[in-house]
This record gives C-alpha cells, sequence and structure tokens, in this order.
C-alpha cells in the first residue's frame, strides 16, 4: 500500500481514524481562524488553541473553476486529463466559513444552504509514490 | 491647502507590441506634462507604481535625471489610487506644490498567476486550484444573486454597456460592440461568469500632474479638484479574495468604509455624483460595487441596469471609458485611467463618450487584492 502524506502540516488531523480540519480559537473573543494561525485577526491577540472543527456545514457560496489554472496548480493533471472542480465556501456552524474544493463540479447539483460534509482523499501522487491527501467538501446525504 | 489635477496623458490601453510599459508610462507623462504646459525638470516629486513592467522610478530614465524623489507605489489593482494619494498628501502637507503621479504596465496574456507565499498564505492553496481571483469574484456575485434576485441577463447587460462605451473611446482596447447574447454564450470561466464578462490583463500607461490649489491656473484654464481621495484595507469579517476561510459574521469590506470616508471628506453624498468609474475585473464587480460605493440599495441593481440607467446617458453613468471590461488592466495604470477619464469628463472633452448636462462632481472607486480599495471624488 501507498504511503499517505496530507497536503500541508496542520491543515487537518492525519493520520487519524476520523481526521478533522484545524482552526486556531482565540480564548479572548472566540473567534476560530482556519488555517490555524499564531494569532486572532479580530482582536490582535496571540492567546490562541488549536481545536478541531466540525466535519458538516452548509455551502455559503461556490463556482465551478472550467480551466486549468496556471502554476503554482499542482494536481498531476494535464490540459488534456483536466477536469473543472467545484470551489466553495461552506459555513462550519460554531467555527468559521472554510473555502475548499467540492467532490462535485455539476452546476445543476450545487445550490446556496445546501447540506455539505468534509472528506479527506487522495489529491495527487507524488513521483516517490506517495499519495498526497487533501480535504473537500462533497454534499451530504 | 487644496489639491488640484491639471495635466493629463494616457498612452493607449491594450496591446502595443513596439513599446515596452515603461515607453507606455514615459508616452503618458510626456503628454501629461505638455498638457499642464510645463516640463520635466519643474516638476517637484513623483509617485507611480508598475506591477510587471520593472519600477516606476525607471521613468527618470526615459524623462530626463532631475535629481527629484520619485517612490515606487505597490497596491495590487489599488496601486494608481495608493500613488495619486499619496501625491495628494505630499501637496496637502505643504511641503510641495507640482507632482506626478505615474502607472503603467505590460502584462502576459491569460489570467494573473498570484504566488500565495506573497499573500502569507500555505502552498497548498495554490496547488489545489484556489489561488484565482476570478473565484472570488464570481462567488461573490454567485451569493449576491441569490441574496438580492440579479439575474444573469443583468450580468450580460453590464458586459454589453461595457462594449459599447469602449467603442466611443479611441484609447480603448475593445472597441467592438458586443451583443448580450454572445456575451452570455462565451466560454464559462467561473460560473456565472463567462469570457466576455471578465476584464483581461493587458498593457496601457497614464500620468497625472498635480499641483497646488493656489497655482493651478498657471498651469491649466480647467483645474480639477481632488476634493476626497482615500484607501482602506479589509477589516476583520469582510468577504475578500484569497481568503482561506471567512468569519460567520460579515461586516462592510473595503470599498464601503472607502466610499463614506471620501464622501465625508469631500462633503457630498452619492446623489451628487454625475458620473462615476467602479472597479469591474468583472461584470459582478461593477453590479456590486454600486451599492457597496452607495449609489443604490442592494438588489436595485436589477431595475437600474435593466432599464439602461447606467448607460452614457442614464441617470448614473458609470464606466464610461468602456471600464476594465473594454481597458483590460494593466495594473499600475489601470486606476489612474479612471481619473483621466473623470477630468475628460468634468472638462467636457470626453468627446463621443462625454456624459450630458455639464459633469461638476465625479467619482472613481478600485478594489484589489488581497482586500483594499481607493475611491476619489473629483470636482471641477
Ligand atoms: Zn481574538
Amino acid at each position: 500500500m501507498s504511503n499517505q502524506v496530507p497536503i500541508a502540516e496542520g491543515l487537518f488531523t492525519w493520520p487519524s481514524k476520523n481526521p478533522a480540519l484545524l482552526c486556531s480559537r482565540c480564548q479572548d473573543c472566540g473567534i476560530a481562524t482556519f488555517p490555524a494561525a499564531e494569532s486572532c485577526s479580530a482582536c490582535s491577540g496571540q492567546n490562541v488553541v488549536v481545536e478541531e472543527l466540525p466535519g458538516r456545514g452548509t455551502l455559503w457560496t461556490w463556482t465551478v473553476q472550467q480551466f486549468m489554472p496556471k502554476t503554482p496548480y499542482k494536481s498531476g493533471e494535464t490540459p488534456e486529463t483536466f477536469k473543472p472542480y467545484g470551489v466553495g465556501y461552506v459555513e462550519l456552524p460554531g467555527g468559521v466559513r472554510v473555502e475548499g474544493r467540492l467532490t462535485e463540479n455539476n452546476p445543476a447539483k450545487l445550490s446556496i444552504g445546501m447540506d455539505m460534509e468534509v472528506v479527506f482523499e487522495p489529491y495527487r501522487t507524488e513521483e516517490n509514490g506517495d499519495e498526497v491527501i487533501s480535504f473537500f467538501f462533497r454534499p451530504a446525504a | 491647502m487644496d489639491v488640484a489635477i491639471v495635466g493629463i496623458g494616457i498612452h493607449p490601453f491594450g496591446r502595443t507590441p513596439s513599446r515596452s510599459g515603461l515607453q507606455q508610462g514615459a508616452f503618458a507623462a510626456r503628454l501629461a506634462l505638455q498638457d499642464a504646459r510645463v516640463e520635466w525638470k519643474d516638476i517637484q516629486f513623483a509617485f507611480g507604481g508598475s506591477a510587471s513592467s520593472g519600477s516606476a522610478d525607471a521613468l527618470v530614465n526615459e524623462l530626463g535625471l532631475t535629481g527629484l524623489p520619485f517612490i515606487n507605489v505597490a497596491n495590487g489593482c489599488a496601486t494608481g489610487g495608493s500613488s495619486l494619494i499619496s501625491a495628494y498628501n505630499a501637496i496637502k502637507s505643504g511641503e510641495y506644490d507640482l507632482g506626478l503621479v505615474a502607472g503603467f504596465d505590460k502584462h502576459d496574456r491569460g489570467a494573473f498567476n498570484a504566488d500565495p507565499k506573497e499573500l502569507g498564505l500555505g502552498e497548498w492553496y495554490g496547488e489545489v486550484g484556489m489561488m484565482l481571483t476570478t473565484q472570488f469574484f464570481a462567488m461573490k456575485i454567485q451569493k449576491y444573486m441569490n441574496d438580492y434576485n440579479i439575474s444573469e441577463n443583468t450580468l450580460s447587460k453590464v458586459a454589453e454597456k461595457s462594449f459599447i462605451n469602449g467603442s466611443k473611446n479611441p484609447n480603448a482596447w475593445r472597441t467592438e460592440p458586443i451583443g448580450v447574447e454572445q456575451i452570455a454564450s462565451s466560454m464559462m470561466v467561473n460560473n456565472p461568469l463567462t469570457k466576455f464578462m471578465f476584464c483581461s490583463p493587458s498593457e496601457g500607461g497614464v500620468a497625472l500632474i498635480l499641483s497646488s490649489a493656489d497655482k493651478a491656473h498657471r498651469y491649466t484654464d480647467t483645474p480639477v479638484y481632488l476634493k476626497g481621495a482615500t484607501m482602506k484595507s479589509r477589516r476583520f469579517g469582510s468577504f475578500e479574495v484569497f481568503a482561506p476561510s471567512q468569519a460567520l459574521e460579515q461586516v462592510d469590506g473595503p470599498t464601503a468604509d472607502a466610499s463614506k470616508a471620501a464622501f465625508e471628506m469631500a462633503g457630498v453624498g452619492p446623489k451628487d455624483i454625475d458620473v462615476m468609474q467602479l472597479q469591474d475585473t468583472e461584470v459582478g464587480a461593477e453590479i456590486m460595487h454600486m451599492a457597496e460605493n452607495g449609489f443604490c440599495e442592494h438588489g436595485e441593481q436589477e431595475t437600474l441596469i435593466q432599464a439602461g440607467e447606467t448607460h452614457i446617458e442614464g441617470s448614473m453613468p458609470i464606466n464610461t471609458d468602456g471600464g476594465c471590461i473594454a481597458n483590460g488592466e494593466p495594473i499600475g495604470a489601470s486606476g489612474l485611467r479612471q481619473v483621466y477619464e473623470n477630468v475628460l469628463q468634468l472638462r467636457g472633452q470626453a468627446g463621443e463618450h462625454q456624459v450630458p448636462n455639464d459633469p461638476k462632481l465625479a467619482y472613481t472607486h478600485v478594489y484589489g487584492a488581497p482586500g483594499i480599495s481607493a475611491v476619489t471624488i473629483l470636482q471641477r
């Protein structure tokens, strides 16, 4: 089995049986920030603690990326294999609105307010065979 | 000390293979000097910006080495607005009374390539394909259409108007009118926005000569006064480009903040403005910026645009030179193009794109990454 590595350290718990996105929560004003940061952009304080974000929320807004972006885009695709992908902000209650890729790219199946859940899936394969894991939002049943 | 614009110059926008970005800037600067009937050696200071054509202060190599202080400004799409505000403050302080503001650029074709690290973001953000300004504008208008019932047809109408105005402006890049159907059916870029609804990177240069108001009549018979000039960055809670997350509670963005401050500074209100140039990176931006700048209520745009009120002959003429959509966006020059157009309008020299009824007050607004906005209010 191939080795699975997260796309960036500190974005989500990995490896984990129940992976979750990680935010920093300001202990002074209560504001959550994703990705976790060392200070709070609401109150400028530095009294922050890393915590897990909820895995379910609602789609706040969305679009579909129809053309293949230039670098720094790095998906392992070529212009021939490129598939349009959805991007959206998902409102995670009590947390923050997180921007992420969507597993759905059909505009007809996306609508503001729909229920979404976070999933962690292989995004690309490195030359050494490592599978790079990223987070995605998928319409929730 | 009030500040006046006493000279303006422009290098046509679009594609000019024979001239570098810097040469386009120098071209504009020479026209502005001529317009103000002054020589380069008379200029006491300069502010300027260019995103991808080298340092603006290299203009001294083209214009002459006079020893003047020339400060480079880099503020994304708000570069021109920021240069202008810097020059405004330099004169207002009493330190100087004649200065130049210049902006120029020459970009490659295709969407801008942003580097996450420059904005303090992780590389993962670019790798997964979210480092695109076009996505932000698409998501912002998508939400706005949902909240305020703006139709897809209205999106196309905005671009149609931009191309009509561009066809009347000899300095514009896109000079052919394009119809609503062709706009709506052009390639989808980021839903709901199609190719013809976006501006593209282009080339061009603009320069302005500013003087203290008490000396303005030495240089021109038609001074245009800067009654308001403000610049704001985002506050916590506003929805901005290149944001991996945003707060649950939303506040007004930098556009609304800069607009309110500019109206307060000028002592006038949105109803007093006769002609306005609003940042139109794409059609949705123009629609949302109408309300964010205070010119209508959220949602009123649907009726106003469908009734043609934002056309040159309408009650609130917007982007009378074709805006970014018909001129493209050379980052360093774009905000100054708006000011150039407003000076033409206030002097009554805008030719085919002149708004009727002797405009007296004009408004410019730029917005750029990662959430900054600059506004000016001009009066003749
Ligand atoms: Zn805080």
